[in-house]
């Protein structure tokens, strides 16, 4: 469709007029004339909303909501044109089947040896090697093999060596959903642990000796307590209610050597209306500070953020400090279980911190352990009552953690953010379905790509300047405040207004530390080569002039600098007043400045949005310029459309 | 651009062709000027019933005004009273802590003198025109925008030694009464009349600067902390005093005249800080000279509670010390 208008969401007199082309996988507008010619990708399954909004003089307004926060005003000159993007998108928005994901049409021209080292990549036996089992206490169990005793659970679990097969079936008989009392987490300095499972199906009074004998080998296997915690993440009221149903929590009566404690999380359904209400303050129109001050506080975000928070430094201190293992659930044990062991394993274990640790992290208690990412996120068409931001509260955890010990995670926010996006972008097969059952039956591996290689090749752009692996900082558990700290909970702006041009430093301090380390790299390798050179010298003949000229192109090329035009920002928009004064023409100073933002010094080679031509999204080859000193940049020709993979229907 | 204080136009509509004369000379031909009252339009008239006022738009024709209020006086004191107050309470869960922090206030008069000192600096910027800016008396939340716009636009206000420059002129030679504003803080029970967190507000407003601009200014947090301490409490005569008069030449304290004579009998501020010893100190190892205006985003979402001051005494700097320690020995290394 010709002529449709791109508002931008902050400065209502900037808009873009373009062309809006659908394909099959994304939503592409174009911006007519400008040299740049700016595209604007949005993929299917992104789109969380569509909403027509009335007709105006100017044409007909559509919005498009994103699961990554993306905010897309349009405005289509003909109504009927209007009505069938909105019909098309309602459909491409709300996939039927798996194959009409992009992750099978997704090419990013690898063979297929690569795509199998991609899923390799990440091996959660190894994990396990590393935390030390099997050992003495702990060993791996292939009871469910064929998802016999669990569906939602991997094929191969972690459990104490002292349970038998039978202990296992009998107490996945007595939880929700089968999901019976497994390792998530185990501490070889003091062998305490922390184990996961979904609520017992205790009612008020039933009991099954399995299931306490379950317990009871968890308890044994660290002969350095005398008992466990058992956490149930729920708020009391909502695990009280669940007795009525036949389910509950357990009886400290009836399980020996347990202290049963309850860590109020509220339930999905809260969480998606929390972030419902948030959204709604991000998008308010020039608020004031009270508007979003109290919006922010109604939505009670940052306070469910806390609470999650708040479970995984009990269970963290539980484990490092009282040297006690610790039992999770929830109701399912899928959702806010997975959320805290998570949590907790990244303050105790450094390792987390690290890129492939996270990457690893995530693999286990999310993936492996049946979360729900087809539910939760929708890659397919479903109940909306199951949708919540499970994994996103989880990944601003991990951004506040990164705010209070800036030099302790290896990785960057922008890994955070992009690991966010591709939860919800199907490119890559790693998030899909709701169990490891369904994806072995859809055989994601032999069909699609991993995520975790993709951003592994591309580490060097989510690598955190300041962490070092021998800092104090980077050092055992990470003991974040407790109290007093409301105030440490920052609103996440560069996750929830991420497409804001506007709100953020145009300067990033994490590419250029990036870069001045690259850079001093570079310069001591080049002097490890000259010191070599120097001692030769004595030995054959340089020429002079040769050695001269490498030096000057090398220091041309590392140059950096961040003072050169490239930063110029606009103003925005102060006041009302100036409008009816006689002035230059706003479009004389804007012109200037946006086209310089845009230039390839800033755009980054992995971030979606930043890149104009969104190319990771169309798996086309990388435009990237990684440092801002300009050494290694590959401009490419064309602008990111790959003829093979759009099939452009120009509604 | 100028500042001054407010015109006595008072009930009766006075004019005075010599002040008329003197804004007139500042335009040139054909030009036209922006006049920045920091009252609302009520207050400014209110104001003529006490013989003070605002320029009529009839005597100064090519002066158009802009009413911008920004906060003073007591009410700002309590905003900053308040605020710290809730840093203290240890009690507050977290499904009240926002709409504490709200009812403080203090982060929406942030929010204001940025805004408004960034409709000075794009008056001047963006318009090609001249501004002047008063408000009453010209003492405080003048100063607060002359020098702020100051910072946006002008890359020299933003080296250490600009800075410093930008305070002798803006606020310490300029008058405002820092000893009248920076008595006592927050902590005490004298609720003293004239007393009000302008400069506090001042340096807040350029902390959020800093962040949002993290490249460009020369100086860091630190700088801005000691700034805040010494003018409440300082071994250096710089704060010292309301005016020039009272710092040359001494002012009455009760029936005695009191010869402050700073400059004889005082140490600067200046002085000590620009030590090469101490200077590093103060200096942000990420600064890279940005010849460019820095226009700040005034969204709520992009102003933050200036953590290194309201919890300074709460919570450890540890952490965040440390990545600045990293940080320099980053660019060091370099």
């Amino acid at each position: 469709v010709e002529n449709v208008r791109l508002l931008d969401r902050l400065s209502s007199r900037k808009s873009a007029l373009g062309t809006l082309y659908l394909t099959a996988t994304h939503v592409i507008f174009v911006e007519n004339g400008s040299e740049t010619r700016k595209e604007t990708w949005v993929l299917h399954s992104q789109i969380s909303s569509i909403e027509k909004q009335a007709t105006t003089a100017t044409g007909c307004p559509l919005l498009i909501r994103c699961k990554n926060f993306q905010v897309i005003q349009l405005v289509i000159p003909q109504e009927r044109d209007c009505h069938d993007i909105y019909i098309s998108l309602i459909r491409l928005a709300r996939p039927v089947k798996y194959e009409e994901l992009y992750c099978f049409s997704f090419n990013p021209k690898l063979d297929k040896e690569e795509r199998e080292q991609g899923w390799k990549l990440v091996d959660l036996n190894e994990e396990y090697n590393r935390m030390g089992i099997p050992n003495n206490y702990w060993q791996i169990s292939d009871v469910n093999r064929d998802y016999g005793v669990c569906d939602s659970y991997p094929t191969e679990v972690y459990i104490p060596k002292s349970a038998t097969a039978h202990i296992i079936v009998g107490s996945s008989k007595f939880r929700s959903r089968r999901r019976f009392p497994a390792l998530s987490y185990y501490c070889k300095d003091n062998n305490a642990s922390i184990c996961r499972s979904s609520q017992p199906l205790s009612g008020f009074s039933a009991r099954c000796l399995e299931d306490e004998q379950m317990l009871q080998a968890i308890r044994k296997a660290n002969p350095g307590s005398d008992f466990i915690y058992v956490v149930d993440t729920r708020p009391k009221l909502n695990a009280m209610a669940n007795r009525a149903a036949g389910k509950g929590y357990e009886n400290e009566d009836n399980y020996s050597n347990i202290k049963f404690q309850f860590i109020g999380i509220e339930n999905i359904h809260v969480m998606r209306n929390s972030l419902q209400k948030m959204l709604e303050v991000c998008e308010l129109k020039s608020p004031s500070m009270s508007d979003f001050l109290w919006g922010l506080e109604n939505s009670g975000w940052l306070k469910h953020i806390k609470a999650i928070m708040d479970a995984g430094i009990f269970i963290a201190k539980a484990v490092a400090e009282e040297g006690v293992s610790v039992l999770v659930h929830c109701s399912d044990g899928w959702d806010r279980t997975a959320q805290v062991c998570s949590v907790a394993s990244l303050l105790l274990d450094p390792y987390y911190r690290t890129m492939k640790g996270f990457m690893v992290l995530i693999e286990k208690d999310w993936v492996s352990f049946g979360h729900k990412f087809n539910h939760r996120y929708g890659n397919l068409d479903g109940d909306p009552k199951e949708i919540s931001p499970v994994i996103d509260q989880f990944i601003e955890c991990v951004w506040q953690l990164m705010e209070q010990f800036p030099c302790a995670f290896e990785f960057n926010e922008r890994f955070l953010i992009h690991i966010q996006h591709h939860i919800y972008s199907c490119q890559f097969g790693n998030f899909l379905c709701n169990s490891q059952k369904e994806r072995r039956e859809l055989k994601i591996q032999e069909r699609t790509y991993s995520l975790w290689a993709h951003l592994w090749k591309n580490r060097t752009d989510y690598l955190n300047p300041l962490y070092r692996s021998d800092h104090s900082q980077t050092q055992g558990t990470l003991h974040p405040q407790m109290a007093p700290c409301n105030f440490l909970y920052k609103f996440w702006s560069g996750m929830y207004n991420r497409f804001e041009k506007g709100l953020h430093p145009r300067q990033s301090v994490t590419d250029y530390l990036m870069a001045v380390k690259e850079e001093t790299q570079q310069l001591e390798e080049e002097l490890e080569v000259l010191g070599e050179r120097l001692a030769n010298l004595q030995k054959s003949q340089l020429n002079d002039n040769k050695f001269k000229s490498k030096q000057q192109d090398r220091s041309k090329q590392l140059g950096l600098s961040t003072s050169n035009n490239s930063l110029a920002n606009t103003p925005q928009e102060y006041s009302n007043d100036l409008k009816s004064f006689p002035s230059r023409s706003p479009s004389q100073g804007d012109e200037e400045d946006s086209a310089l933002i845009l230039t390839q010094d800033n755009l980054k080679s992995s971030d979606p949005d930043l890149s104009a031509n969104s190319d990771q999204e169309s798996g086309v080859e990388d435009l990237s310029c990684r440092s801002p000193s300009g050494g290694g940049c590959l401009p490419s020709e064309d602008s990111g459309k790959d003829s093979d993979e759009a099939v452009f229907l120009a509604v | 651009m100028l500042r001054s204080s407010q015109p006595l136009t008072g009930p009766n509509r006075k004019r005075c062709r010599e002040d008329e004369m003197l804004l007139g000379t500042v335009l040139d031909e054909g030009e036209r000027g922006f006049i920045i009252d920091t009252r609302s339009a009520q207050a400014a008239k209110q104001a003529r019933m006490m013989g003070g006022g605002t320029e009529p738009k009839s005597s100064y024709p090519r002066w158009r005004r802009l009413h911008r209020p920004l906060e003073r006086g007591r009410p700002l004191q309590e905003s900053f009273i308040k605020l710290v107050e809730a840093c203290n309470d240890s009690s507050i869960n977290m499904d009240r802590w926002l709409s504490r922090l709200e009812s403080c206030r203090w982060l929406s008069h942030v929010k204001a003198a940025l805004s408004t000192a960034c409709l000075a600096a794009q008056c001047m910027d963006r318009e090609e025109a001249s501004v002047l800016v008063h408000g009453a008396e010209g003492t405080d939340t003048t100063l607060l925008v002359t020098a702020l716009a100051q910072v946006i636009l002008d890359p020299s206000c933003r080296t250490l030694a600009g800075f410093q420059g930008l305070l002798e002129r803006e606020w310490i030679e300029a008058g405002h009464p820092f000893h009248l504003r920076c008595a006592r803080s927050a902590y005490s029970h004298a609720r003293l009349k004239q007393e009000a967190p302008l400069f506090l507000l001042f340096l807040d407003c350029v902390w959020q600067l800093s962040r949002q601009f993290p490249f460009s200014l020369e100086f860091g947090e630190h700088l801005l902390l000691t700034l805040f301490d010494n003018a409440y409490a300082s071994a250096y005569g710089t704060f010292l005093c309301n005016n020039e008069k009272e710092r040359q030449v001494g002012r009455e304290v009760g029936t005695a005249l009191c010869l402050c004579k700073v400059k004889e009998s005082t140490h600067s501020l200046w002085a000590w800080l620009n030590q090469p010893g101490e200077k590093k100190k103060y200096l942000n190892p990420l600064y890279s000279h940005n010849t460019l205006v820095i226009w700040p985003s005034v969204e709520p979402q992009s102003i933050q509670l200036w953590q290194g001051l309201f919890f300074r005494w709460i919570r450890s700097s540890q952490y965040l010390d440390e990545a600045w320690a990293e940080i320099q020995r980053l660019v060091e290394g370099n």
